[in-house]
């Protein structure tokens, strides 16, 4: 047996992006929990993510170029009704923008499964 | 039911230590002097003590340590820590226990020597991994705040130039404040061109990172009166907060302060109207902005243009931040307890070239974490009881 985080992490690695739903109201969950903290029922169980969402917030974190440079950190709402941190690849990190349609990929980064979202 | 509690006890004592720079002291060293200055100003001392409300970032068990320093031995102790607004938050543990009668004199304190130990200092709370965040490189606290400020631009059309408006404010009143760590003028230009950290906020947007102790000592209101110093009244403190980690937050553009806020106004039977001055926890500008929305003084969305014009500064309609804030006068780690110290200085009528005249009623708003943890508290003169 192993607690939900264990248990997402375990989809990561395998490639699958899965969210948690709560069969007492119906709405999905993320982080993983052992509790919905919607309506307290602990019927949570697990369902394939769509991987599209909206970019909800975004900043740049100005790091020195020793410790890597400038990257993008940012909130994206998942269609499912979930809301993660994460990072949009693939362009400059001060050309995400609030209300960009992204797709959610699983990358690798030191050992882990991790996942970050593409533009759509 | 709350209104009960509504100015049974008073601040009779306050005091400062190590704002700016204070290499070779620790942080329970800057807090023993901060102690021993509200305790003179009280006319009480250390064995007259017998509520400890402490905390700090550097020790899990807060209250322990402070306690054994200054061979406190409580009947009653209190040190839970979510975040700056924590000695705030301990303020209304301090009046319940004051009217209970299971104390008799609490001392609320905080202190921290993060600027000299820069780098050395080793914080249980600010290393607590956060695992569904930490992979992404956030810079905490100053990415989650970016984040919240990427928002409130999108939603309401807030510029850079309004948020600079508040740390120039700031500046003005820091200018005033003798103790205040930075002094120097500061323009809008200046804020805008200064280096990005988070964007979109600057070095200036955001708070400094200084050493510096505060303490508060509180009696029941009758005792009060017959102390050395003019009791200010506790009229009201609301709690809330409502998530974590800023990921979890529902709406970053609307903080817990909603509820906090008006559980106090609740307990002072008072509104935003009936508020003289303001001391808004401004660890970045981006959360004076936004407590002057979630308190009730401007409508959501309306705090840039609200700011623009000087109102919040020197000479402005509503006096905020008047010891110039974190931004500008201290920000030993956490905030909190210089918002209680300045507004009982204000309502004392002792703020010095600073003071605004006449003013009976002052707000201390703590945040703590990432948005996450909300405390406010209403203060007022013997007039308002």
């Amino acid at each position: 047996m192993s607690g939900p985080d264990a248990q997402y992490a375990a989809f990561l690695a395998q490639g699958r992006l899965r969210l948690q739903r709560c069969g007492g109201c119906e709405r999905h969950v993320f982080y993983p929990r052992v509790l919905c903290p919607h309506c307290g029922s602990d019927d949570l169980a697990w369902v394939d993510a769509s991987g599209r969402g909206t970019v909800y917030a975004t900043t740049v974190v100005r790091r020195r170029p020793e410790e890597g440079g400038a990257h993008n950190l940012c909130l994206v709402d998942l269609e499912e009704g979930v809301r993660m941190a994460s990072r949009v690849e693939g362009i400059a990190p001060e050309a995400v923008t609030i209300g960009m349609a992204v797709s959610a990929r699983i990358a690798q980064q030191e050992g882990d499964a991790i996942v970050v979202f593409d533009p759509s | 039911m709350s209104g009960d509690l509504r100015g049974k006890a008073a601040a009779v004592g306050i005091g400062l230590a190590g704002i700016g720079a204070a290499p070779g002291y620790s942080h329970l060293d800057l807090t023993a002097q901060a102690v021993k200055i509200a305790l003179d100003d009280a006319g009480l001392r250390p064995s007259d003590v017998d509520g400890l409300f402490a905390s700090n970032l550097q020790n899990i068990f807060a209250p322990l340590n402070v306690g054994e320093y200054l061979g406190i031995r409580p009947k009653v102790t209190e040190g839970t820590q979510i975040g700056g607004s924590s000695p705030v938050a301990h303020l209304l543990w301090a009046v319940l226990a004051l009217d209970a009668g299971l104390c008799d004199v609490a001392l609320v304190c905080y202190g921290s020597n993060q600027r000299s130990a820069a780098g050395r200092l080793l914080s249980p709370s600010t290393s607590e991994p956060l695992i569904y965040e930490q992979p992404y490189g956030p810079r905490y606290p100053i990415s989650s705040y970016a984040l919240a400020t990427s928002r409130h631009m999108h939603e309401y059309g807030t510029t850079r130039e309004q948020l600079a408006a508040i740390a120039v404010a700031a500046r003005g009143w820091a200018a005033m404040n003798p103790v205040a760590f930075m002094r120097d003028p500061l323009t809008i230009d200046e804020v805008l061109a200064s280096r990005l950290v988070c964007d979109p906020l600057t070095v200036r947007d955001c708070c400094l990172v200084t050493d510096g102790a505060g303490a508060v000592v509180l009696t029941r209101a009758e005792r009060a009166r017959d102390l050395k110093a003019d009791p200010v009244y506790l009229l009201g403190c609301g709690h809330a907060h409502w998530h974590r980690q800023i990921s979890q937050m529902p709406d970053l553009t609307t903080s817990a302060a909603v509820d906090s806020g008006r559980r106090a106004c609740e307990m002072a039977g008072m509104g935003p109207a009936d508020i003289d001055v303001l001391e808004l926890y401004d660890a970045f500008t981006i959360t004076t902005l936004m407590f002057l929305e979630d308190l009730g003084f401007c409508a959501k969305g309306e705090g840039g243009p609200f700011v623009e014009d000087g109102r919040i500064g020197p000479g402005g309609s509503l006096p905020v931040n008047t010891n110039g804030g974190g931004l500008s006068c201290v920000h030993p780690g956490m905030y909190g307890i210089f918002t209680v110290i300045e507004a009982i200085e204000q309502l004392r009528g002792t703020a010095g070239e600073r003071q605004v005249p006449g003013a009976q009623t002052a707000i201390s708003h703590g945040n703590g974490g990432h948005f996450s943890s909300e405390v406010t508290a209403i203060w007022g003169t013997a007039a308002t009881l």
